[in-house]
């Protein structure tokens, strides 16, 4: 309370000191304290904003027309639906048709460019290695490894190297990604067999020694003189039909080539032995109808470029 | 139940804040500072500068699709990253050295909520009037008079933050073409959208939210009390020469009063609506402003300016014991600002270094490590690398691949005859190689050799290299 008396001239004798402000005593008045302490810092009870009041019924509000507009409730077998009808999956298959949309492009020009020229194109070629290698880490690499390099203990070819059963050109390839390769179910998949020489008593265990140390001696190795030469003797009678007089193979037959340094089954004395006692082959099933005809030109150039394309 | 003690009460409404026009020293900085900054960020993205052909011509472009940052020679690639870091923490940095050597000067002077908030009242002081037109039309009942102005004070704001989101797209792609397209209604939606929500932020904070903004939204109020000393040049109230206060100068005792005349001059101009005289305190976001209304009172009942001033809280203690003040350069240069200075500066200075370092052609080489090597029909051994060039240039350049290792190695390229490749302008190619050792070598036998590969550019004859290794058969 103001004292009016205090104004007066009366009480006035002489000029009062004039009083400093003690700095440590505060001007405002503090807000009141929620009470709480805690290491001696105590807690403001200010009044929130209004507008934070707002902000919380806004919240309300957008709730309320989101749980109309879209899925919200969880009923028995399914959420409601909401009047819009949104669904995550509906957008999903959206998307998935729309990015097939803009490949459906490139699609059809892989359908319409000649096998052999696939890579002729950069565009084309580079959208292909894409694709490619896509379809070949979701069909091909659980055998031929996701790095193609094939599993040689399991007689998966590998793809990287210069050396093929049946032909490494563009074509070559296509034809064997879309039939297989003796593959019953396909006609048109390519097929050869090669005779257990040994198991089946074409030739017996002494004129199996032999061919295995001319063979030894085609791609170079260590072999033994003696036995190789009636060994190549042999080998023009039974083998050189298939695996040609020099031991090139035959692209056509699938007859590897044995004059080189790549094995599928080993190149060792022991495995020569053994493919030549029981023979051994390998499966590959058809892509034709599993895959779109695009996805196998695509991953056929892909295979093409892994390094051993011809 | 009824109760004569009023519950307390849980939620506040905003007082609205009418700040009246004041002139000064520091009114005048604001206005060129408002002018220098407004400036840079609508006149920014129309300076053109030529880069070459295939480049875009624009100064300041974030090009978002091609991921790439263009500031005047600057041209900041993704991998180049580290740039946009070492800025960010130069900008850092450099708050941290304002703060400490002069407080809130960023929210006073530069951050954007006061520069628009600063625009947006001056545009509502042209069209309502000072200080109490502002306030009487606020109590006013509505009328037709008083939703002819709001509504026009409202339009001139829309069309600001209108120009205001409106810029902002143009730093991300070619200005004069998406000014076209958006004129013609062919604008992608995104920028659109973008336009919309900025225009609404600018309209909503600049308008209506205003001071809210500093008090509750920002965190920058809350760090600034970590950067702050007792040091640091702020705004502040000389109590001890102001109190007490009191308005009847002509008063029996006024000679007791201090020289505060209570005129709430400081409080009328404060776009926080707040009393400087309570103390410098978190809403003050030192515009200054309430420094010009004071020193304007104080010239005109002759007393010295400076009762609100820029002050340390160590000049109190100073002041108060009637010692000579503290020079203001005392008070800026100390060991901390100087830190900070330096820091700030070796960052700068590096990055600058950095800059003319670099080579606009880069490679890297990734070896395959799938498999780790191929044995070929005749026995040599393969490694296929995956090779990435960069050509950070205007224009398409060939580069010549070739290895320096005393082996017998030889290299081809996936694809292309030769080992020369084109890479387009400002693009990445990236090139498979294969490397082969004949199969007597020694490092077809070895388990892993080490190698490098060199890309020789062909219009400069630029080059650089790759450390890589060879893996053998042995390996
Ligand atoms: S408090 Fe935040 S929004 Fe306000 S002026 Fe400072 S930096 Fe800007
Ligand atoms: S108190 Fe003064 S310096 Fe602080 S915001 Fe208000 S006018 Fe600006």
């Amino acid at each position: 309370m103001v004292d009016p008396e205090n104004k007066t001239p009366e009480n006035k004798v002489s000029p009062p000191e004039r009083q400093y402000p003690d700095p440590k005593k505060k001007i405002v008045e503090e807000p009141p304290t929620t009470g709480h302490v805690w290491d001696g810092i105590e807690e403001y009870d200010n009044p929130m904003p209004r507008w934070w009041l707002w902000t919380f019924y806004i919240t309300i509000v957008w709730a309320i027309i989101y749980m109309i507009l879209y899925p919200a409730w969880p009923l028995v077998t399914k959420a409601t639906s909401g009047i819009l009808g949104y669904s995550s999956r509906a957008e999903v298959a959206n998307e998935i048709a729309d990015f097939e949309a803009r490949n459906e492009v490139w699609f059809q020009r892989l359908n319409e460019t000649e096998i052999a020229a696939l890579r002729d194109d950069d565009e084309l070629e580079r959208f292909a290695v894409q694709a490619g290698g896509a379809v070949f880490a979701a069909q091909c690499s659980q055998c031929h490894g996701t790095g193609g390099a094939g599993v040689q203990a399991a007689g998966y070819p590998n793809l990287l190297d210069d050396d093929w059963l049946w032909g490494g050109t563009l074509e070559d390839i296509h034809l064997t990604v879309a039939h297989g390769i003796r593959n019953e179910t396909d006609p048109q998949a390519r097929f050869s067999q090669m005779p257990a020489f040994g198991r089946d008593g074409l030739l017996d265990v002494d004129e199996v020694d032999a061919v295995v140390e001319y063979v030894l001696s085609l791609s170079g190795q260590s072999h033994d003189e003696a036995l190789a030469e009636p060994g190549g003797e042999i080998f023009q009678m039974q083998c050189a039909a298939c695996h040609g007089a020099d031991g090139a193979g035959d692209h056509a037959l699938g007859a590897p080539a044995l004059n080189n340094q790549v094995w599928l089954y080993g190149g060792d004395r022991a495995s020569i032995r053994e493919s030549i006692w029981y023979s051994r082959a390998g499966v590959m099933p058809a892509f034709d109808g599993r895959l779109r005809e695009a996805e196998i030109r695509a991953v056929s150039v892909y295979v093409h470029q892994l390094g051993g394309g011809e | 139940m009824s109760t004569s003690e009023e519950p307390p009460r849980l939620y506040e409404a905003r007082e609205p804040v009418f700040p009246r026009k004041v002139k000064g020293s520091f009114r005048t900085l604001k206005w060129w500072l408002m002018g220098v900054l407004l400036g840079i960020y609508y006149i920014t993205p129309w300076i053109r500068w030529d880069r070459g052909p295939n480049m875009p011509d624009q100064a300041v472009l974030v090009d978002l699709a091609n991921r790439r940052f263009f500031f005047f020679v600057v041209e900041i690639w993704p991998h180049e990253f580290y740039f946009v870091a070492g800025l960010l923490i130069m900008a850092g940095l450099g708050l941290f050295l304002f703060t400490s050597a002069l407080g809130r000067v960023w929210c006073g002077y530069a951050c954007p909520q006061t520069v628009w908030t600063d625009l947006f009242i001056t545009v509502e002081r042209w069209i309502e009037g000072d200080r109490n037109a502002r306030v009487r039309l606020w109590k006013a009942p509505w009328s037709v008079r008083k939703a002819r102005i709001y509504l026009s004070k409202w339009a001139a704001w829309l069309l600001i933050a209108l120009a205001t989101g409106g810029a902002w797209v143009f730093y991300f792609t070619d200005a004069p073409t998406l000014a076209r397209d958006l004129l013609a209604f062919q604008a992608h939606p995104v920028a659109y959208i973008t336009i919309g929500i900025l225009t609404a932020t600018t309209f909503f904070f600049g308008g209506f939210f205003r001071e809210q903004i500093c008090i509750y939204a920002c965190p920058w109020p809350r760090i600034q009390a970590a950067m702050m000393d007792e040091d640091t040049i702020t705004i502040g109230y000389r109590d001890w020469r102001g109190e007490p206060r009191g308005k009847h100068r002509k008063a029996e005792g006024a000679e007791a009063l201090g020289d505060c005349i209570d005129c709430n001059a400081c409080v009328n101009v404060c776009p926080m609506g707040i009393d400087i005289r309570d103390g410098q305190q978190l809403a003050c976001i030192t515009c200054g402003l309430c420094i010009d209304a004071c020193d304007e009172v104080m010239d005109k009942v002759g007393k010295p300016r400076g009762l609100i001033g820029y002050l340390a809280l160590s000049d109190e203690i100073s002041e108060r014991a009637g010692k000579p003040p503290i020079s203001v350069w005392k008070h800026i240069f100390r060991p901390r600002t100087m830190l900070y200075t330096v820091l700030w500066a070796g960052v700068g200075v590096g990055l600058v270094v950095l800059l003319f370092l670099r080579s606009d052609l880069d490679m890297s080489v990734s070896p395959i490590r799938n498999p780790t090597h191929v044995v070929l029909s005749d026995g040599s051994v393969r490694n296929a690398y995956e090779v990435r060039l960069r050509n950070m240039h205007g224009e398409p350049r060939p580069f010549t691949l070739s290895l320096s290792a005393d082996q017998p190695f030889e290299l081809t390229l996936e694809g292309i005859d030769g080992a020369t490749v084109v890479v387009a302008a400002d693009e990445l190619l990236n090139q498979r190689v294969y490397v082969t050792a004949p199969a007597s070598s020694p490092a077809a036998t070895a388990a892993s050799t080490p190698l490098r590969i060199w890309a020789e550019e062909g219009l400069l004859g630029e080059r650089v290299y790759s450390d890589t290794v060879f893996n053998g058969r042995g390996n």
